[in-house]
């Protein structure tokens, strides 16, 4: 059985060329700055381009330009970066831009321990720009993982046309880790939704433009366009896009727009585009809900973790299995949108939830929402549910979850 | 670059890049003019549609793209540079133009001095009125010292930024400044798309709404105000330059097609001896190599069948304080990376010393504790194994001690044979296979 001894950041940039990344910018920030190196080193081999920026709002805006010109762009900091990126991370979602953000995460706040792993941005990333639409998350809580979830986050970046954000930290991206390489498993990567690459032939029909998306008569279509690029039907459909550079006009804004991406402050259509953008994310949330459950039916207790804290949950679980007690966990590899039906279903049938986390609590409050609401609306009681967590750069140790037991 | 690659489009003839829609400023602005100065440069030049992007910033010259038929990219107020970078590197075909305002000279200040240091093959238009004419007339970077604005109702304090110099000094290769009423701006505009490089247009402007009023200023007076300043009109600096977008692919050409990150699957090649999780802690100084021989131990027993992790902690400084290694030996997958107890701990330095209290207040007599002579008083109840590096035979500096003692250490503790480590040394630090493996020999004579 081969294995590799490999670290989290090294994986992460793999799953990032084999998702057919061919963009990067980023700046220099403990603990990111490994995927940093490997991107800026390795994407002139594929014929990609990879930039320090000047700052990290010029890394982030670079993405958002490339993307536009057809790149899959990529960018990786940590908690003070994502504070600098966040204007612009509601810039692409309402601009409808894919990008994959990694946070890897160092306790904060502020500079905080730069070499210290901490789980502190899990609501940060979630609330991280004005307007408060619904964004992804993903969280691998194994090298391995890295890759996989990597994979991930660019498929659903391009599909949804949204930021996607990997969340690691200290401890993922720096630790070596040994991997059985039959555990690199590729994910599907899509493509964000395109227009058709050639002009509408014939591009008039009775005076009226044809719209290369739907080969009809369209007239609304302007003179210069041969699609609109806002023109989503239904309302949680992606738009198609075309890149700059192609044969077709296309418009980007990060104001209120109609489907031709002019300003506009129509109810009707302001109301129908802020919704699509919440929409688009969360009728679809069924195809981003990921994570491994392992519940035993007599168990009276579920761990529920994600990333690192995870590692040492899962061990728990092994050694408590190993001394005869039953123990259920669940790993979250989804964060954002919250994964509601796979965290009932775990929970289902336990007395008692721990939700183990490296910062006060941030997670819970989510897992509180759904359990207190569930049993509200079927009216029984809930189960106990607790906070582990852990604030001092230390780990949360399998001991700690023994304890609980 | 990416899914799509750039295509000849064939375009007829256009007598307009401007749409149908009337421009939307104050009667007098200087946008409508400089709009139309750009609409001619454009019909001049032909560039499809299609290949030229508008990149606007925020302000009142953000609502401009919208009167154009070309592409268009409206962004964050100050950005519209770093996405215009974005753009053009990812497609460096692209004729990429940006409007933006003194505003966001002033917010965005950092992105063009860079897309200026780079030659980012941008063509900026700096529609200059000295003031924030979208919010009220407050004052921008670009106010002249003692003007009257919204913020600075008893006349500017500060002095204004020279934009033309600090691209121009910072290595901008094209750089005009202007006035919105010159009757050649449209053949600058041209000239400066036509230039390979970042090109820069300075366009000096009336704010009718706030500006003009507050001051009493009109063409004649934003006229004179250039000779007050002692500036220059005209094209300040042209250089030739190598665009970026081109040339940081130029450079790196000779990378194309390598491998990338290749997968370096180990194959087990050693028998192992353990049977448990085996906690071994590196603890000594940062630049004293304790990470890379933690690294050889590490892969020396993926080499020999087991699981290995290594965690490390060190300053964020360089070759300066401690630097610990913690690695995990285990026949089974490890989860948990922290280790709470060493089973062995190689003490190296006093920098490690130092960071070990814990570890060594916890280790019991069934741990060991390998270490230098004078360490051997240092308190724990953990078995003392005392490495004396006089007896190696050959030089021991500061850099090959962390090696050394790992490698007594790990001939003592039997986890994997010693030719495990040493075969990791070959394979894995191959450059460091000739300093590494005398020392790795010189370790069974320490004890």
């Amino acid at each position: 059985m081969a294995k590799e001894y490999i670290d989290g950041a090294t994986a992460i940039a793999r799953g990032a060329l084999a998702a057919g990344c061919d963009f990067f910018a980023g700046y220099p920030i403990t603990p990111a700055t490994p995927i940093l190196l490997h991107m800026v080193n390795e994407l002139p081999k594929v014929g990609g381009v990879g930039i320090e920026a000047e700052d990290e709002i010029g890394a982030i805006s670079m993405c958002i330009g490339a993307a536009m010109s057809g790149a899959r762009p990529f960018t990786a900091t940590s908690g003070p970066g994502i504070s600098l990126y966040s204007e612009n991370i509601g810039l692409a979602i309402m601009g409808e831009v894919p990008l994959v953000i990694v946070d890897v995460m160092r306790m904060g706040p502020a500079t905080g321990g730069a070499t210290t792993p901490a789980q502190g941005d899990v609501q940060f990333v979630r609330w991280g720009t004005s307007g408060g639409y619904p964004i992804i998350a993903l969280a691998p809580s194994s090298v391995a993982e890295c890759y996989t979830l990597t994979m991930r986050a660019f498929d659903l970046a391009e599909r949804y046309r949204t930021p996607v954000f990997l969340l690691v930290d200290k401890e993922m991206n720096y630790a070596m880790a040994t991997v059985d390489i039959d555990e690199y498993v590729d994910a599907p990567v899509g493509q964000r939704p395109l227009v058709p690459q050639q002009l509408p032939e014939p591009a008039v029909v009775d005076g009226v433009r044809v719209n290369v998306v739907t080969g009809q008569p369209d007239p609304r279509l302007r003179p210069e366009e041969t699609y609109l690029p806002y023109d989503f039907n239904p309302i949680d459909a992606v738009p198609p896009t075309s890149p700059f550079g192609g044969p077709h006009v296309t418009r980007f804004t990060t104001s209120s727009h109609d489907e031709h991406g002019f300003l506009t402050k129509d109810p009707e259509k302001v109301g129908r585009l802020n919704d699509h953008l919440r929409l688009k994310i969360l009728n679809h949330r069924h195809d981003m809900e990921f994570g491994i459950p392992d519940i035993q039916d007599e168990a009276d207790t579920l761990f529920i973790s994600y990333g690192t804290t995870a590692r040492a949950m899962r061990e728990a679980v092994d050694r408590a299995r190993n001394a005869g007690k039953s123990v259920s966990g669940l790993t979250l590899h989804t964060l954002w949108p919250v994964p509601e039906t796979m965290i009932l279903d775990a929970v289902q049938g336990h007395d008692r939830v721990i939700v183990a986390e490296l910062n006060h609590g941030q997670y819970i409050r989510e897992i509180e929402r759904l359990v207190y609401r569930d049993a509200a609306r079927k009216r029984v009681i809930p189960p106990e549910i607790a906070g582990l967590n852990r604030v001092d750069g230390e780990l949360i140790t399998p001991e700690q979850f023994l304890e609980l037991l | 670059m990416a899914t799509i690659a750039p295509i000849a489009i064939k375009q007829e003839p256009l007598s307009t890049y401007k749409n149908e829609r009337p421009l939307p400023f104050c009667p007098g602005c200087g946008h409508t003019l400089i709009l139309n100065h750009l609409d001619k440069a454009l019909t001049k030049l032909q560039i499809p549609r299609t290949q030229t992007v508008i990149v606007t910033d925020i302000g009142c010259v953000g609502l401009s793209d919208q009167y154009f038929t070309t592409n268009a990219f409206h962004g964050l107020h100050g950005r519209s540079i770093a996405y215009a970078t974005g753009i053009k590197l990812a497609n460096p075909e692209l004729n990429v133009i940006v409007l933006m305002g003194d505003g966001g000279a002033g917010i965005g200040g950092t992105h063009l001095v860079n897309a200026a240091r780079r030659n980012v093959g941008l063509t900026v238009l700096m529609f200059n009125n000295f003031n924030f004419g979208m919010t009220g007339g407050e004052h921008s970077v670009t106010t002249p010292h003692g003007a009257i604005t919204s913020t600075t109702r008893r006349g500017n304090p500060e002095y204004p930024l020279d934009i033309c110099a600090t691209v121009g000094e910072n290595g901008a290769g094209f750089v005009y400044r202007g006035t919105s009423f010159d009757k050649d701006l449209p053949d600058r505009i041209a000239e400066a798309i036509q230039y390979q490089g970042f090109a820069l247009l300075d366009i000096w402007e009336l704010c009718t709404a706030y500006f003009s009023p507050f001051n009493d200023f009109g063409r004649k007076e934003m006229l004179g105000l250039v000779d007050a300043l002692g500036l220059e009109t005209g094209l300040l600096y042209y250089r030739n330059v190598h665009e970026y977008s081109h040339y940081v692919r130029e450079l790196s050409k000779d990378a194309a097609g390598k491998p990338t990150l290749p997968l370096k699957p180990i194959e087990p090649e050693f028998p192992n001896h353990v049977d448990r999780k085996f906690h071994l802690v590196l603890a000594g100084s940062a630049g004293a190599k304790v990470r890379s021989a933690g690294k050889l131990v590490g892969y020396a027993g993926v080499m020999s069948g087991l699981w290995a992790t290594q965690r490390d902690d060190y300053p964020t400084t360089v070759k300066s304080g401690h630097s610990i290694s913690e690695i995990i030996l285990s026949p089974e997958e490890i989860r948990y990376t922290g280790v709470a107890k060493p089973d062995a701990l190689v003490l190296i330095s006093d920098d490690g010393l130092k960071k070990s209290g814990r570890h060594l207040a916890r280790m019991t007599e069934e741990d060991v504790l390998f270490t230098l002579p004078q360490f051997a008083g240092v308190e724990t109840r953990a078995r003392k194994v005392i490495l004396d590096p006089k007896k190696a035979g050959v030089r021991i500096t500061r850099t090959n001690l962390a090696l050394l003692l790992t490698a007594a250490a790990l001939r003592h503790l039997d986890l994997f044979p010693i030719e495990a480590l040493e075969a990791a040394a070959k394979r894995f630090q191959a450059r460091f296979a000739d300093q590494n493996l005398p020392i790795i020999e010189a370790s069974q004579r320490l004890e």
